[in-house]
């Protein structure tokens, strides 16, 4: 496992499997697990370690990174994945999002938005793990999405990625104003109050984070208790139930 | 005690059939519809297109067999997700298509409704009791079960749904009607209170 700055200078964290283990006890609401270099190596994914990291999540587990074709998502699915995210492929094969969400239902698609912020103050997408200008604009690209039958779009700002300086609101807010379907904020949270701000300003559906919980004593029961004080719906703590 | 997961194609098993593993049960896939006849409790999963899933269960008889061993013997039968929908008579989802016919009800899309929300519902929400039920032992009234669903079930008669979910409107969360019991959530995938869930159906007696 690896965390970035700016989808650059990658370090290792870790082992996956000891993260989800910790992660799926301490009650995350989901796991998102990118295999980040497999479309620049042109990797497949590995559905026998998802099967492993599947068999450790209770909660929705979602799985992306390489994935260029249907007989891959069905593969994933039956390792264990729930959802499966796909990115570059879309760029090059847009009929894949129709395609997945026919065959499984657009609740199980999510398709990836890469972003990056241009000098004139516009956004633009990038594919290959942000190394490739694809000269798509974010909103106008989600709605194309959101047309070919996704369930959910999940943003990432390359700029914030890993920087924990908040998201980039003007970049959730562009794309979520674009679209009727959930989007996801990802890329730069570095306290609780910017994940409420996400949501409340931004109109992010839901928030995805990495490095304030794998770098930090910040944890996902005091986000959610900071997003509840603030007014944001979150699941609370299962209390009734001695663990069996 | 066997727990049946059917497989008529679609879906993902595995993590229902881990779910009841995690908790104890004899559970197994059951990839014919004569292997519900080795079943004490059924369980129906489903996602996907309401239409293209009823097909796969009339053609290939689980229908039938569900009529037999559900209906007449009386085994306890849980559906989840898209297969707490297809319990329904009719689904509406591209057209009009017969559902199962075992809790009367139509199953409509969420805008269809009077949902202004985002669709699909997807995440966590809580759930409201509206009545006590064998499912609910153990589980405190507004717990959180993970929903991801772009149709909601209608039902005919108020008496059979047992709780609901607020999304802007008022969704059926948890129908029953004798042993057959419905989730729109899906419990193998909401934690602990999920495990409980299925704890509860394995552990319901019909008397």
């Amino acid at each position: 496992m690896v965390k970035g700055v700016g989808f650059n200078s990658w370090r290792r964290v870790g082992p996956v499997l000891p993260s989800i283990k910790l992660y799926n006890s301490r009650d995350v609401d989901e796991l998102i697990l990118v295999d980040i270099s497999a479309s620049i190596e042109d990797n497949k994914p590995d559905h026998d370690s998802v099967s492993d990291f599947a068999k450790e999540c209770s909660v929705p587990f979602t799985v992306g990174g390489g994935i260029t074709n249907t007989e891959q998502i069905i593969s994933l699915l039956h390792a264990g994945a729930d959802k499966i995210a796909i990115n570059t492929a879309a760029y090059k094969n847009p009929d894949l999002i129709d395609a997945a969400a026919k065959l499984f239902g657009a609740q199980c698609v999510v398709v990836s938005i890469d972003a990056k912020r241009l000098t004139d103050g516009k956004f633009t997408c990038f594919s290959h793990s942000a190394t490739v200008d694809t000269s798509k604009s974010p909103a106008e690209w989600a709605r194309e999405i959101a047309s070919r039958g996704a369930g959910e779009i999940l943003l990432t700002s390359i700029d914030r990625d890993g920087t924990m300086l908040g998201y980039d609101l003007e970049l959730i807010e562009h794309v979520s104003n674009a679209v009727d379907i959930p989007v996801i904020a990802s890329g730069g949270a570095g306290s609780y109050a910017h994940m409420v701000d996400a949501v409340k300003h931004a109109g992010a559906s839901a928030v995805a984070a990495a490095s304030i919980f794998h770098f930090t004593e910040q944890t996902p029961a005091g986000a959610k208790k900071a997003m509840q004080a603030a007014g944001i719906p979150v699941r609370r703590d299962f209390l009734n139930i001695v663990n069996v | 005690m066997k727990v049946a997961i059917i497989n008529y194609g679609v879906g993902n098993l595995a993590s229902v059939a881990r779910a009841f593993e995690d908790i104890g049960a004899n559970v197994f896939v059951a990839n014919h519809p004569s292997a519900l006849h080795d079943a004490n409790r059924i369980v129906l999963p489903g996602v996907g297109s309401f239409a293209e899933s009823m097909e796969c269960l009339v053609s290939a008889g689980w229908s039938d067999a569900l009529d037999e061993v559900v209906v007449e013997q009386g085994k306890p039968l849980l559906g989840i997700c898209l297969g707490m929908q297809m319990l329904a008579s009719f689904g509406l989802e591209g057209g009009e298509t017969k559902g199962l016919g075992y809790i009367p009800g139509t199953v409509k899309r969420l805008d269809e409704i009077g949902c202004k929300f985002r669709i699909p519902h997807v995440g966590w929400n809580d759930i409201s009791y509206l009545k006590a039920g064998p499912l609910f032992d153990g589980i405190q009234n507004f717990s959180d079960f993970y929903f991801v669903h772009s149709f909601a079930f209608v039902s005919e008669n108020k008496d059979h749904v047992i709780a609901t979910t607020s999304y802007d409107c008022k969704l059926t969360a948890v129908v029953q009607k004798g042993n057959i019991f419905g989730c729109q959530f899906h419990p193998e995938k909401s934690s602990k209170a999920g495990r409980q869930l299925l704890r509860n159906f394995l552990n319901y007696a019909p008397c």
